[in-house]
């Protein structure tokens, strides 16, 4: 276990390091200066030129790079050319909405289509599984910005009973914070409900045939403990790995989705900073992100030997 | 008895509260779709920067009113020397900034000459550039000596980018504006929304607001939820394509104003073929201002014939010059050498008014022989490609910045065009403050650009407001991109 984890750890750095000449590659190869960006139509070349020395863009590609990549390493991830804020102040106060965020769908998620898949599972073929699973095709096909605004229009406009959007900020209070969450919590979370539900459906009805899952029966275990106890546990590594999946899409792949809810996330940033060629925030964030995906894996791989036994022992 | 008693207790509480809601609001929630990069605004040329601070936060000697003109503002009276050159302003006194600190003729000298220097990064730094001294005569007087005289030196005190900072204050600004409005800045929840609040110091009269919040929200199909339940009570600037959803409703007023956004179809000057005049004036007949105000701005905006606002006092009407004339269009074309027509390319901005508009003039170039290959950019790239490198055929954008005809006399700017004639009005203007005679070399200007066919002048950025029909005092039209809140209140 530990050689396996050491030899996945080196394969992360490499990982890492490769991905960190890429975004920087990548975003120096992008047209468009960051410096005209800021100072609009109507200023001189020369005065472009000032401001391009003084954000220190005149500098070598080289030198540049590695001047990053220290920061990186000594946890500073640079200024932010248009906020001129530290990077760091940026992304802790982004991800003060996109964790929480990410975190409730992921929940939301996995409470609606375990239970989904077991029942669509269980009951294979019959009416249930049909109407189960049919309503999963509705949920995939669905685009979720579409059943945003449905769910806007239901519950912010008609009935009032949580804003439109908008973040009020942790301070304004944990109840505010998380009505203004729960909307976009849901309209993430279903979508990813309807994928996770039909993946556990299928891993459920391989395992339920399974000789072992006979014989549990076979014993005189009830449907419903085999179902949950042995059945469950077996199709989980699938699961799982579609909810690592998913949670990395979640942290940052939510930028529809915080548009349409005006949330102040990760994916905003992201985006506003690719336009505006902010590009220590991109290279940064990107960064993070790819650091962040690495480090889910990681945890994806560590809790398959958990619920199965038998990975623990190989390498 | 009981019961009476407790019913009755409950008709007061009622009442009372009843007459609590009857007292009119004093805070208001405005929508922005693009959120400020950074709260300075001299330095800095995005537009969110002014909508949120300008005559809210921050003073500048002059401004400009609703209408475009121009008001004393932190200056309250000045005097013109005889040959123009020398300006001697009159300040208010009794002013505060915001952290305590007095406002005097130090400040004026020290913003100016702040926003001039060698090093300065001001966006709009050539509105200062005719100012040759600024001297402090008393704290309460300061006088400026311009190089030569300036037409329009006290419409340009006006802007955003010359408003008055401390310089204890100076530097920081940029997250903690200091200035001297009726406003103060109280906190900026980054991408979420930024908060000023009623200043107790302010030195005018005071504000009906007591809070304003500047709400964040870059997507049009959220804006109207967002007013529906009432989160926000106000977009200054709404999409024109959503106007159909909220426009019938009593509850929200559709406000239709103008801009000082000139949209033009951009031509490459130096370029071939566009170099000939004759292929200038036939994409000028082949376009139809209509069809394209129809479909890419939702039918609002007004036609031009050239690089002037129809708001404007020197406004001169030029688009019977070049009427919608597919013939015409043609045989100019044929008068080139061109009779079967060419290629050439047609970069587009991400605005809707420029990838929407670029499909319908796309489409009415190409019935006249000329097949346009769109290709849309990002601003990054736009900016990049077009107007730096000038790596471009025909390009849309509109022209925000107040009064700016100018630009075509500008060397090495990106339309390319050069005309010594335009070039002189322009150089006279400059020189000239009285208002007639400003108005009538304007008109010669834009008569000169609309004979040149420039650029295709296609119509006037409309200001589409909607806002809660309680509410009063916004601004209809939009002289300069700002959302002054100083007289808005709430009616009840």
């Amino acid at each position: 276990m530990t050689a396996y984890l050491l030899k996945r750890l080196a394969i992360a750095i490499a990982t890492l390091i490769l991905a960190s000449m890429v975004v920087f590659a990548v975003l120096e190869i992008l047209p468009g200066d960051p410096a005209r960006l800021m100072l609009g139509l109507n200023a001189s070349a020369e005065q472009v030129e000032l401001l391009r020395n003084q954000m220190g863009l005149n500098a070598p590609l080289v030198l540049r790079y590695l001047h990053w990549v220290g920061g990186l390493l000594s946890l500073d991830f640079g200024r932010s050319y248009t906020y001129s804020v530290p990077v760091i102040d940026l992304v802790r106060e982004r991800m003060a909405v996109s964790l929480p965020l990410a975190l409730i769908a992921l929940a939301l998620s996995t409470i609606i289509a375990i239970p989904v898949g077991l029942y669509s599972a269980s009951r294979r073929g019959r009416a249930g599984d049909t109407i189960a699973m049919g309503a999963a095709q509705l949920g995939v096909a669905v685009p979720n910005f579409w059943f945003a605004l449905m769910l806007i229009y239901l519950f912010a406009v008609w009935l009032r009973l949580v804003p439109a959007g908008g973040f009020p900020g942790w301070g304004a209070g944990v109840w505010p914070a998380l009505k203004s969450l729960l909307l976009p919590a849901v309209a993430l979370a279903l979508p990813q409900a309807a994928i996770l539900a039909r993946v556990a459906r299928s891993a459920l009805i391989e395992v339920l045939n399974e000789d072992y899952i006979r014989t549990a029966r076979a014993k005189g275990l009830p449907y419903r403990a085999v179902l949950w106890r042995h059945a469950l546990r077996n199709a989980m590594i699938p699961v799982l790995t579609i909810l690592g999946l998913q949670f990395a899409f979640l942290l940052a792949g939510t930028i529809i989705i915080e548009n349409v809810f005006y949330l102040p996330g990760l994916g905003r940033l992201v985006f506003q900073a690719i336009t505006q060629r902010d590009l220590v925030v991109v290279e940064s964030i990107v960064m993070l992100l790819v650091v962040a995906v690495i480090a889910v894996n990681l945890v994806v791989d560590v809790s398959y030997a958990i619920v199965d036994p038998r990975l623990r022992g190989r390498q | 008895m009981k019961l009476w008693k407790t019913i009755l207790a409950a008709a007061v509480l009622a009442l009372a509260a009843g007459s609590q809601a009857f007292a009119a609001r004093t805070d208001l929630v405005i929508g922005i779709t693009l959120e400020p990069p950074h709260l300075d605004p001299t330095a800095g040329a995005a537009a969110a920067i002014d909508e949120v601070l300008y005559a809210n936060v921050f003073e500048g000697l002059t401004r400009i009113g609703p209408n475009g003109e121009v008001l004393p503002d932190l200056a309250e009276s000045w005097a013109i020397s005889d040959d123009g050159k020398v300006y001697t302003f009159k300040l208010h006194t009794g002013v505060k900034f915001h952290d305590g600190t007095d406002f005097d003729a130090s400040d004026v000298k020290f913003s100016l000459d702040r926003a001039r220097a060698d090093n300065s990064v001001n966006a709009q730094k050539a509105l200062f550039a005719a100012i040759d001294t600024v001297d402090v005569v008393d704290p309460a007087t300061v006088k400026v000596t311009l190089k030569n005289p300036q037409g329009s030196f006290l419409y340009n005190m006006g802007w955003g980018d010359a408003v008055i900072v401390a310089p204890e204050s100076a530097d920081t600004n940029k997250e903690k504006p200091i200035g001297t409005g009726p406003f103060k800045f109280q906190s900026w929840a980054k991408g979420s929304s930024i908060t000023l609040v009623k200043s107790d110091t302010y030195w005018g009269a005071p504000v009906s607001l007591d809070k304003a919040e500047f709400r964040i929200v870059p997507d049009a199909a959220a804006a109207v939820p967002a007013l529906l339940s009432g989160d926000i009570q106000a977009f200054p600037f709404f999409d024109p394509d959503s106007v159909a959803q909220v426009k019938d409703d009593p509850r929200f007023k559709v406000v239709i104003g103008s801009t000082e956004g000139e949209t033009i179809l951009a031509i490459n000057n130096k370029k071939q073929p566009f170099d000939k005049l004759e292929v200038r004036q036939a994409i000028a007949f082949a376009l139809d201002r209509k069809a394209i105000i129809d479909g890419a701005s939702a039918g609002l905006g007004v036609p031009i014939g050239s690089h002037m606002s129809p708001a404007s006092k020197a406004y001169v009407d030029l688009t019977g010059l070049y009427p919608h004339n597919v013939d015409k269009a043609k045989e100019l074309l044929k008068q080139a050498g061109f009779e079967n027509g060419f290629k050439a390319t047609l970069k587009l901005p991400p605005p809707s008014y420029a990838r929407l508009g670029g499909e319908i003039i796309a489409s009415q170039l190409r019935d006249v022989g000329i097949d346009l290959e769109i290709i849309p950019v990002e601003w990054a790239q736009w900016l990049d490609q077009v107007f730096t490198k000038k790596d471009y055929d025909l390009t849309i954008v509109s022209h925000t910045e107040p009064n700016d005809i100018d630009i075509y006399s500008r060397k090495d700017y990106y339309f390319n065009y050069d005309n010594p004639a335009f070039d002189k009005i322009i150089a006279e203007l400059n020189l000239t403050s009285d208002d007639a005679k400003r108005n009538t070399l304007l008109g010669e200007a834009q008569k000169i650009l609309a004979d040149d066919a420039v650029v295709g002048f296609l119509y006037e950025l409309p200001k589409v407001g909607v806002w809660d029909a309680k509410l009063q005092g916004l601004w209809e039209n939009a002289p300069i991109q700002a959302n002054d809140l100083t007289k808005v209140k709430w009616t009840d």
